[in-house]
């Protein structure tokens, strides 16, 4: 019974996934009854306006404009996404992969090409924000919101002036420094402090980015992801990398914190609604993202997420003080230095990741004396099985 | 005898469908490519991560060790005190378990930070602050306290059944205390000491929250390993198979002797 306790534990990763998969097709089964027309739209959690605060409900306003029900259902990461596209059999009609994700499935034929006809809208985009170099012809994606990762600092602690990815190096910060729990995201900035593209496809960069987090792992406090948000605003940590959006509500909650746009220039990420090639239903997963591009509705978006727009009608019609936010919307020199994760071939992610386990399973403070008292602590435990049975037969024997 | 094998139908296409069924999937998984073909490699690279395999061994029998050490004696306590007051304190040590796992470690979280209760509490009484969160201590703490019922509980049990007239007899025939603890106390308690390792060793040493939330990113176990592989930016699922298929072969190894061990006792007991 332990044993097959154990094993349900080890898998329940497995079974969870199978879990969750069941309920989405039921769900969706059950959808069907209800509105004979339905779409499934897979985006990121807190992503879309959903009438709190006095905005839209966006999802409700397109089935009010176009009788067609959405099924809404989130996810955390686009691994997380990415792996269950892959093994479930949930078909999604739209999705909003990140950048990097985006040249990945257009590189392993996800992705649907999408019919710009049906999307009128796409002309409210931005013209920097068409062609981008995840999807340099623009067949795939339309841009959905965009932000930067930046330097969340608090002034009280810092005493020098941020200006460079090289503060999160700060010897006098020492363990009060937070980093990204996410190899491509640490290398990244690793790779920024030394001068190098994001999307470098020299092995030494990468090595020499690895000797730099290797530098920086003893300084750092812990490897953590949305953590940051909470222990940011607690004063658990001086200083973190993090995403412009969120970073606009820290600094509402906590006033000591600021966000700076490192100078070294910085990643630009897009999140751009794509429509994978097994849908069935694309004409109105078409009619859907052209919904999105609709200024009201970008803009109801974009005041909910604290994201940025790509839309440039609906940021005409944003408040002037986020309009004029230059941590929001940064300045055109600022903006012309980020860059965009590309999906990195097979062969320099697997590099990326060996080495960022290797740094985090290294340990720095290890002492000499873990092992040998191990050993030594293993064989005691051994003698003394051997002697405490040896005894328990005498005594049997004896009786 | 036919009735029973008709009932015991749904258990078994439950074992099937959520134990054996998974498994072979696992192994299936650890032993191939991504195209299907077959290879060892997947399980040969494993090996690259023995230190992190050992590490998880080392916390997880520290954090067993302690607990056995703190719950022995307490467990005797309440199986010799009864009554409602062995009942209140039984309840006691099961509350927490009525709340979710991640928001006891979360508090841990809020107890060890650097401006968490704990040092704000030692700097009041004009100690120095400790500094705990982030590293495996802090892990161990983890692990202690999220599994410490699973071995309360099983030892409660059997210390339960052992009747007082066995003790009063021992007594009687001129036993000192320390012989009828290590004479009849510990060979009796034996079972319910095996059942309360396992149950804490295997759940600690295959934990991958504990380690990400008070071990800060840098003391990675193998649990949080595995999970990068499936959820993480590498998605390599065949790895992950393969991690965990070598980490239950060797917890195998490690119940098979525990087993092994009772087994003899209960032979010893049965006499």
């Amino acid at each position: 019974m332990i044993i097959k306790r154990s094993c349900l534990i080890i898998l329940s990763l497995l079974i969870l996934d199978l879990h969750c998969f069941a309920q989405a097709t039921a769900a969706s089964d059950s959808q069907v009854g209800m509105h004979r027309k339905y779409i499934n739209v897979y985006n990121w959690g807190e992503f879309m306006s959903n009438g709190s605060d006095g905005l839209l409900n966006v999802n409700l306003e397109f089935e009010k404009a176009t009788g067609i029900h959405v099924n809404y259902s989130t996810f955390s990461s686009n691994e997380e996404m990415y792996a269950k596209l892959k093994s479930s059999n949930v078909v999604y009609d739209v999705i909003f992969p990140s950048d990097y994700m985006i040249s990945k499935m257009i590189s392993e034929k996800f992705l649907a090409k999408l019919n710009f006809e049906n999307i009128p809208n796409f002309k409210n985009i931005f013209a920097n924000f068409k062609n981008l170099e995840y999807d340099p012809q623009n067949l795939y994606s339309v841009p959905y919101l965009w932000g930067v990762v930046g330097i969340v600092y608090n002034k009280n602690l810092v005493q020098k002036p941020v200006k460079w990815f090289d503060a999160l190096w700060d010897k006098d910060l020492a363990k009060n420094i937070l980093m990204f729990m996410n190899s491509r995201d640490s290398f990244g900035i690793a790779q920024k402090k030394l001068g190098v593209s994001f999307n470098t496809k020299s092995k030494a960069d990468i090595l020499n980015a690895a000797e730099e987090l290797r530098k920086q792992k003893k300084l750092v406090q812990a490897y953590v992801m949305d953590e940051i948000f909470d222990k940011m605003q607690s004063e658990e940590a001086a200083i973190a990398p993090y995403y412009s959006g969120d970073a606009l509500v820290m600094m509402k909650n906590n006033p000591n914190l600021d966000f700076v746009i490192p100078l070294n220039g910085t990643n630009r990420f897009v999140d751009a609604a794509c429509v994978p090639a097994n849908s069935e239903k694309k004409g109105w997963a078409e009619l859907y993202i052209n919904f999105l591009c609709d200024p009201k509705i970008a803009l109801n978006n974009a005041l909910y997420s604290g994201y940025s727009t790509p839309n440039e009608l609906a940021y005409t019609m944003l408040p002037e003080r986020i309009k004029n936010n230059k941590v929001a919307y940064p300045e055109q020199d600022v903006l012309s230095k980020t860059e965009c994760y590309v999906y990195n071939s097979k062969e320099i992610n697997e590099l990326i990741d060996s080495l960022w386990i290797d740094i985090m399973i290294a340990d720095e403070d290890n002492n000499v004396w873990v092992m040998p008292a191990f050993i030594v602590v293993c064989m005691i435990a051994l003698i003394s099985t051997n002697v405490i049975r040896s005894r328990l037969k005498k005594v049997n024997s004896k009786i | 005898m036919k009735k029973l094998r008709i009932l015991s139908l749904p258990y078994i296409s439950w074992v099937c469908m959520f134990t054996i069924v998974p498994l072979l999937i696992v192994i299936f998984f650890a032993i191939t490519t991504p195209s299907g073909e077959f290879t060892i490699l997947n399980i040969s690279n494993v090996g690259r991560y023995f230190s992190v395999i050992v590490k998880s061994i080392l916390l997880a029998s520290i954090a067993t060790f302690i607990s056995l050490i703190i719950s022995y004696p307490f467990s005797y306590i309440i199986s010799r005190v009864g009554g409602k007051t062995g009942k209140i304190a039984m309840m006691i040590i099961m509350l927490p378990m009525w709340m979710n796992f991640l928001l006891r470690t979360c508090a841990w979280m809020t107890i060890l930070e650097k401006n968490g209760l704990l040092n704000k509490l030692l700097v009041y009484l004009n100690f120095s602050p400790v500094n705990i969160i982030n590293t495996k201590i802090a892990v161990v703490i983890g692990m202690i306290y999220n599994y410490l019922p699973f071995m309360v509980l099983p030892l409660v049990s059997v210390m339960k059944k052992i009747e007082p007239s066995v003790i009063e007899a021992a007594q009687d025939l001129g036993s000192s205390g320390f012989s009828i603890f290590t004479k009849i106390i510990i060979p009796l308690t034996t079972p319910g000491v095996v059942s309360g390792v396992t149950m804490v060793f295997v759940p600690a040493v295959s934990t991958f929250i504990i380690s990400r939330m008070l071990g800060g990113g840098g003391n990675l176990l193998i649990g949080d390993l595995i999970d990068m592989q499936f959820l993480g930016n590498s998605y390599n699922p065949h790895l992950g198979a393969a991690i965990s298929l070598v980490l239950m072969v060797l917890i195998l190894l490690c119940m098979s002797v525990m087993n092994q061990f009772e087994c003899e006792d209960m032979e010893g007991k049965l006499v």
